[in-house]
């Protein structure tokens, strides 16, 4: 188990890297000045030279790379070209308010996914159950910044019942802290993404858990439950749904990436002040160091999604062998 | 190949809903092909009254069955034109995601060792990798236009492909069949793609339809972004267009077709795959 542990991390630590290197190289080797927004190429060349010490290129490209690195470990992501600020102080509150969209809806996404799909499976061929897996594909085939808006359509403009996006109410909270998370104003701004979210979420749970529990349905084990006699909803909740849930465990760090990389499209629709939304705005910007920050930092709730949950499959799946 | 595309189609014509789907399917590529032909007005036409006065943001009318935009333009024109794009980039992005996911595969499951680590390393690290953030910044750097956003789609996606296809090599490979191949003395080349390839065919079918909903999805959703070809008008970019003019919620005739039109090819497609997948293997779920 321990060396299962030491090497998932490894592999983790070994992703980030390698992910890092090829940012800091995409945006020195591709076309396009990324500094030009900020070293004007009309200014004096000696004002230019001066403007280039000042952030460090006028060091040679590896050393560069070395900096970089060691500033990464350090937390340190340079000076936003906007704000002209630390990037590292911006980025702080906007991890948690990604974190807050989207992990609650996660969760309730997939407990819902499962558990309705679950259900549906085992009263198989029932109406419900086909109207649902069309519902369900029809959600997941839908852009799910398109399903936001018709969301603000619908419930904020026609009926008036949520804000239209944003975080708090302008005003409300000059600083983000704790209590404004907990005050109500921010609960009903966050009501209408969370379940957008959640309803775009939950259809990969759920066909995932009709098709598994249809197959574990046919196992010989329930059979053998029902002639001893079980009682049908005790081989429901512990014989067919506890052992469908192997998959939608794996299956969970490639869908908490998805949702993490998705939170782009939902953070912009609802003007979500999350990670996702300031990466666009500094990409619209040309604030590089941000952007950088931004994508560095949902790359590492991507990899770090997935090491938890490879470890919690370990841990779920006692077959698994820790080679 | 011929004969697999054929099979494909016959499997999935036999499941009531892979059938609707091929319809529904089959109507969007006649869209993409005849659909400016039969559009009113072109994608980026300025629509004028009897006065001489533009008509904005008017809802359908019988001239203008969805109505039109904030710039005069005509939405059924611009849903007729869209098609092609989003059809095009779909298409290209997911017949290059499978090529590339499944020559992965296929060298990585069939050599083994030292190449099979580094390329399932490098499968991992891509798998870790956010996938529209990624595809955000490349296209901010390389420019916006359809080449640039297949190819930025594309090195993305292959990921889940070649993992698929290299468990499925890994069984493959212990077959009587590949060591009577061996004894003959083919080439590994020969072996590999004259022997296995063929068996993977099916699971190739199946990638290309995911990777198409995938990427008829993503590209909706660069378009959203405001990272869509300038130049094009695709389903994608509409809503953007809507978005961005800070009118959609006062036109919904604008924002809501182009959606429903994503929403149902993606679906039908979606159909077809799985139809495809139910009959061929049972056993895999792919997931993108």
């Amino acid at each position: 188990m321990r060396q299962f542990l030491i090497k998932r991390t490894w592999h983790a630590l070994l992703t980030l890297f390698v992910m890092s290197t090829v940012m800091f190289f995409m945006f020195r080797l591709l076309p396009g000045d990324p500094t030009a927004t900020v070293i004007s190429p009309a200014l004096y060349p000696k004002a230019q030279e001066a403007l280039k010490a000042q952030f460090g290129l006028d060091k040679p490209l590896f050393e560069q790379y070395l900096i970089y690195l060691r500033n990464l470990v350090l937390l340190d992501f340079g000076i936003s070209f906007h704000t002209l600020r630390p990037v590292a102080g911006e980025i702080g509150n906007r991890l948690i308010n990604t974190l807050v969209l989207i992990l609650p809806s996660m969760i309730v996404a997939y407990a819902i996914g499962a558990f309705v799909g679950a259900m549906v499976a085992w009263k198989r061929g029932s109406k419900l159950e086909g109207a649902l897996v069309l519902i369900a594909t029809a959600l997941q085939s839908t852009p799910v910044f398109w399903l936001g808006m018709l969301a603000i359509l619908f419930f904020s403009i026609r009926l008036d019942l949520f804000p239209v996006g944003h975080i708090v109410s302008p005003g409300m909270f000059p600083e983000a802290n704790l209590q404004m998370y907990l005050s109500l104003d921010f609960l009903h701004h966050l009501a209408l993404p969370f379940m957008v979210n959640v309803a775009y979420q939950f259809c990969f749970p759920f066909l995932l858990m009709r098709s598994t529990m249809l197959s574990t349905i046919g196992e010989d084990y329930i059979e053998l439950a029902r002639m001893k006699g079980v009682p049908e909803k005790r081989i429901l909740y512990h014989h067919a749904m506890r052992n469908s849930m192997l998959p939608l465990a794996t299956t969970l760090p490639m869908i908490l990436g998805w949702a993490v990389a998705g939170s782009v499209v939902i953070e912009t629709v609802f003007s979500w002040p999350g990670l996702g939304l300031l990466m666009v705005e500094a990409v619209g910007r040309s604030d590089y160091p941000v952007v950088q920050a931004a994508f560095l930092l949902i790359a590492v709730l991507t990899v770090a999604g997935t090491l938890f949950a490879d470890v919690l499959y370990g841990i779920l799946d006692p077959r698994i062998t820790y080679q | 190949m011929l004969r697999s595309l054929s099979k494909f189609f016959a499997i999935i014509w036999q499941s009531p809903s892979g059938r609707v789907s091929l319809v529904i399917c089959g109507i969007c590529v006649g869209i993409a092909v005849f659909g400016p032909l039969l559009a009113p007005y072109g994608p980026t036409e300025r629509i004028y009254d009897d006065a001489g006065k533009l008509v904005r943001l008017s809802p359908p009318t019988l001239d203008h069955w969805l109505g039109t935009t904030l710039l005069g333009r005509d939405v059924m024109s611009q849903m007729l034109w869209g098609a092609r794009p989003a059809l095009i980039i779909g298409v290209l992005t997911a017949l290059g995601t499978v090529i590339i996911g499944v020559n992965i595969g296929l060298l990585a499951g069939y050599l083994g060792g030292h190449v099979d680590n580094f390329l399932m390393r490098l499968t991992d690290i891509f798998l870790g990798l956010p996938f529209l953030p990624f595809i955000i910044v490349l296209l901010s750097l390389t420019g916006q236009n359809i080449w640039t956003i297949i190819f930025a789609m594309m090195i993305v996606m292959w990921r889940s492909t070649a993992r698929i296809v290299r468990a499925e090599v890994l069984s493959l490979r212990e077959r009587q069949f590949i060591a009577a191949a061996k004894t003959t003395g083919a080439s590994d080349f020969d072996i590999i793609y004259k022997e296995i390839a063929p068996n993977i065919m099916p699971f190739a079918l199946v990638g290309v339809t995911f990777a198409l909903a995938w990427a008829i999805i993503t590209e909706a959703s660069i378009g959203f972004l405001g990272f869509g070809d300038p130049n094009v008008v695709s389903w994608g970019t509409i809503i953007y267009d809507a978005y961005a003019s800070q009118m959609m919620y006062r036109a919904p005739w604008w924002v809501v077709p182009p959606g429903i039109a994503i929403m149902i090819l993606v679906t039908s497609v979606y159909f077809i795959g799985r139809a495809y997948e139910e009959v061929v293997n049972p056993r895999i779920k792919q997931a993108g």
